[in-house]
């Protein structure tokens, strides 16, 4: 008995010693060895993680993009852990890379780093997520999507379709994890555009933390406490997945009885649409790889960027989602 | 029973709350086939909480604690739907079946090892079992990959998601498992033994008892119950999320134990009371997003609401309280207290 728990024990011990190895930085980038020479650039990414999968869509557009860019692209993956994204901007700095990229997992505690980084003349470049630092000069620039646009997308494709209505539409909205940029801005750019028309009612807005999970459950005490509902409008597709299948099991169409509106597209979120489950999705493409690159290139040759691009974004109805579907990489 | 009348009146209370801003609240209606209603959602959703909570409660009987619940909530719910995702069938029986041996057999080791640090290596509870409670996640998410892994299996979809005889399934589940852990704990001696372990783990070694063994066993069947949760939680939405499943399950359970009246200092347990207080938990958040509290304030509602059933629990404090209104005096601490509140 002794033997077989001790064999269990070790393949158990093996199993966990597996799972936290990835606490070092992987290297699991392209090392893209292009040996152009001096004239190559060498740049320094650090990602959050690997919690979704936006994010690893986002990952592979960085990777790939830099490789045909002829980039040499140094890799760290962060675990969720702002402390594993410092250690690996300070090794870029060490290593002496052109520029420095990163996804900041949390807005605030990076003014040292980033001093640290500007005193060794290396630019660095925010991709996704802001940082809160007073002082501007730290980064040149910040890449990333617009969430008050989204927000502001959903509310007048709303506006649009309900245009003719005279009576009162009920909204209900899932939010993002509380406190979070994207659905702080989703919130209120949303709530901009619907706020116009008086017609318009948000009855119930809980968060449901960006998970299938919570969209579900949330959801499914929204349809008992509020019996009509005519819209939904979930800050992620996730989210809006979960409450696909609360509506379907209180008997509703998802789509027909309640429409939805969801952010991100992403590809479960797109099959649904293309299914008629979702009624409408606006983009938060994660695809900036290409974008990245051509900062990086203008920043080194010299020349001023904007210091905040948008991503090139789109929106996705029911018939523009069964035309992307087979082509959408993540 | 009478230690159950404190957790069982704050249950009323909260359901009272609820019968007066929520309308409909106490409306069941049979819609597709099965029943539908708050009631029910309150069930249906506190089902994992409920199994992972009467684990939770035998391992807190032994003077242990499991903070790995939710990380093996998480592994068990990805390698459930990682093996799915590979079956050329996803509706086979046995395709699936096979899957949840495979996901609770790996739950079950995990237990084990737990088990295996605590009673043999001597390693204190806390320590032992926060190795799995981090690195799980890691697990988790390489069996995942990362990604979320959606599947689209009907018999899978029934464990979590589906209904039985008009019964939601993961209740049904929670019966039967209640109904063992009743009748070995209650009708056999295991119950005696396992507070006896928590008692005194010596002495009762010195008197015979098995406790390396009875330990083992305990853990191992507290990461079942959490493998089952995992499975209900993955089935529920079709879908595995390394991340974010079964996350800070571990302290919603230690405070369903907590306010059923199970002391953490071990040595004697209730399975009643854990199931009212993981009833509780549940009814506490339906009724947030029913009666529309701001997502801003949320956190602290909950923290409110638990404070003072823990207060209402402590004999210090109703004794000052309750018998001299006129000096409030400042209120002990108790021992849940201390558990932080996340739920």
């Amino acid at each position: 008995m002794f033997k077989k728990i001790m064999a269990l024990v070790a393949v158990g011990v093996l199993a966990t010693a597996c799972g936290s190895g990835g606490d070092t930085t992987a290297e699991g980038g392209a090392p893209a060895t292009s040996g152009g020479g001096d004239s190559t650039i060498t740049m320094g990414f650090a990602q959050v993680g690997a919690e979704s999968g936006w994010r690893t869509a986002n990952t592979k557009s960085v990777q790939e993009s830099a490789k045909a860019a002829g980039i040499d692209l140094k890799f760290s993956d962060a675990q969720q852990k702002q402390e594993n994204q410092i250690k690996a901007i300070r090794s870029y700095i060490q290593q002496k890379v052109d520029v420095i990229a990163f996804s900041p997992v949390v807005e605030s505690g990076w003014d040292t780093v980033l001093q640290e980084a500007k005193a060794a003349n290396i630019p660095v470049i925010l991709t996704d997520r802001a940082v809160d630092s007073p002082d501007k000069t730290l980064y040149k620039t910040f890449l990333g999507s617009d969430f008050v646009e989204e927000g502001k997308k959903a509310g007048q494709w709303l506006v649009e379709q309900y245009a003719s209505e005279t009576g009162d539409v009920n909204i209900v909205e899932l939010q993002g994890t509380t406190g979070s940029a994207p659905a702080n801005d989703r919130k209120s750019g949303f709530a901009e555009v619907i706020g116009a028309d008086p017609k318009f009612k948000v009855i119930a807005s809980q968060s449901g933390d960006f998970t299938r999970a919570k969209g579900k459950e949330v959801m499914d005490a929204f349809l008992k406490a509020n019996p009509d509902i005519d819209v939904l409008y979930a800050h992620n597709d996730d989210m809006g997945l979960g409450a696909i299948e609360a509506i379907e099991g209180a008997g509703k169409v998802p789509g027909k009885d309640i429409k939805i509106i969801t952010v991100d597209a992403v590809k479960d979120g797109m099959q649904a649409l293309a299914d008629g489950k979702i009624n409408y999705i606006v983009e938060c493409s994660p695809l900036l790889g290409p974008q990245l690159m051509d900062l990086a290139k203008k920043v080194l040759a010299g020349e001023t960027v904007p210091e905040r691009v948008v991503t090139e974004e789109t929106t996705f109805t029911q018939e523009q989602a069964k035309q992307a579907l087979p082509s959408r990489q993540y | 029973m009478k230690r159950l009348a404190w957790p069982a009146g704050i249950l009323a209370a909260l359901l009272l709350v609820n019968l007066i801003f929520t309308d409909h609240f106490f409306q069941i209606e049979i819609k597709e086939g099965h029943l539908y209603g708050s009631l029910i959602d309150i069930f249906r959703f506190g089902a994992p909480l409920i199994l992972v909570a009467l684990g939770m409660t035998l391992v807190i009987a032994t003077k242990g604690i499991d903070l790995s619940v939710g990380s093996v909530v998480a592994i068990s719910g990805a390698m459930a739907c990682l093996q799915i995702s590979t079956l050329e069938a996803q509706d086979s029986i046995g395709g699936v079946l096979g899957a949840i041996g495979v996901a609770l057999a790996l739950s079950i080791a995990l237990g084990i090892g737990n088990g295996f640090l605590v009673a043999v290596i001597g390693i204190q509870p806390i320590i032992a079992t926060l190795i799995l409670m981090v690195a799980g996640r890691g697990l988790a998410q390489l069996i995942t990959d990362g990604q979320i892994i959606t599947i689209n299996s009907d018999p899978y979809k029934l464990i979590g998601g589906g209904y039985w005889l008009t019964l939601p399934f993961g209740i049904i589940i929670v019966a039967v498992v209640l109904a063992l852990i009743a009748f070995v704990t209650r009708r056999l001696a295991l119950g005696l033994l396992i507070e006896s372990v928590g008692g005194n783990a010596e002495a009762s070694r010195l008197s015979g008892i098995r406790s390396h063994g009875l330990l083992i066993v305990v853990y191992a069947f507290c990461a079942l119950c959490a493998g089952i949760a995992g499975l209900m939680i993955s089935s529920n939405v079709s879908s595995a999320d390394g991340n974010n499943a079964g996350l800070w399950i571990e302290l919603d359970a230690i405070l369903a134990v907590v306010i059923g009246g199970t002391s953490l200092a071990g040595g004697r347990f209730s399975l009643g009371g854990t199931v009212l207080g993981a009833l509780i938990i549940q009814t506490l958040t339906t009724t947030i997003y029913s009666i529309g509290v701001p997502p801003e304030t949320t956190l602290l509602f909950k923290a409110l609401v638990v404070t003072i059933v823990c207060l209402l629990q402590s004999p210090a404090f109703r004794a000052k309280v309750f018998r001299s209104r006129r000096k409030p005096a400042p209120p002990t601490v108790p021992a849940g207290e201390k558990v932080t509140v996340r739920t």
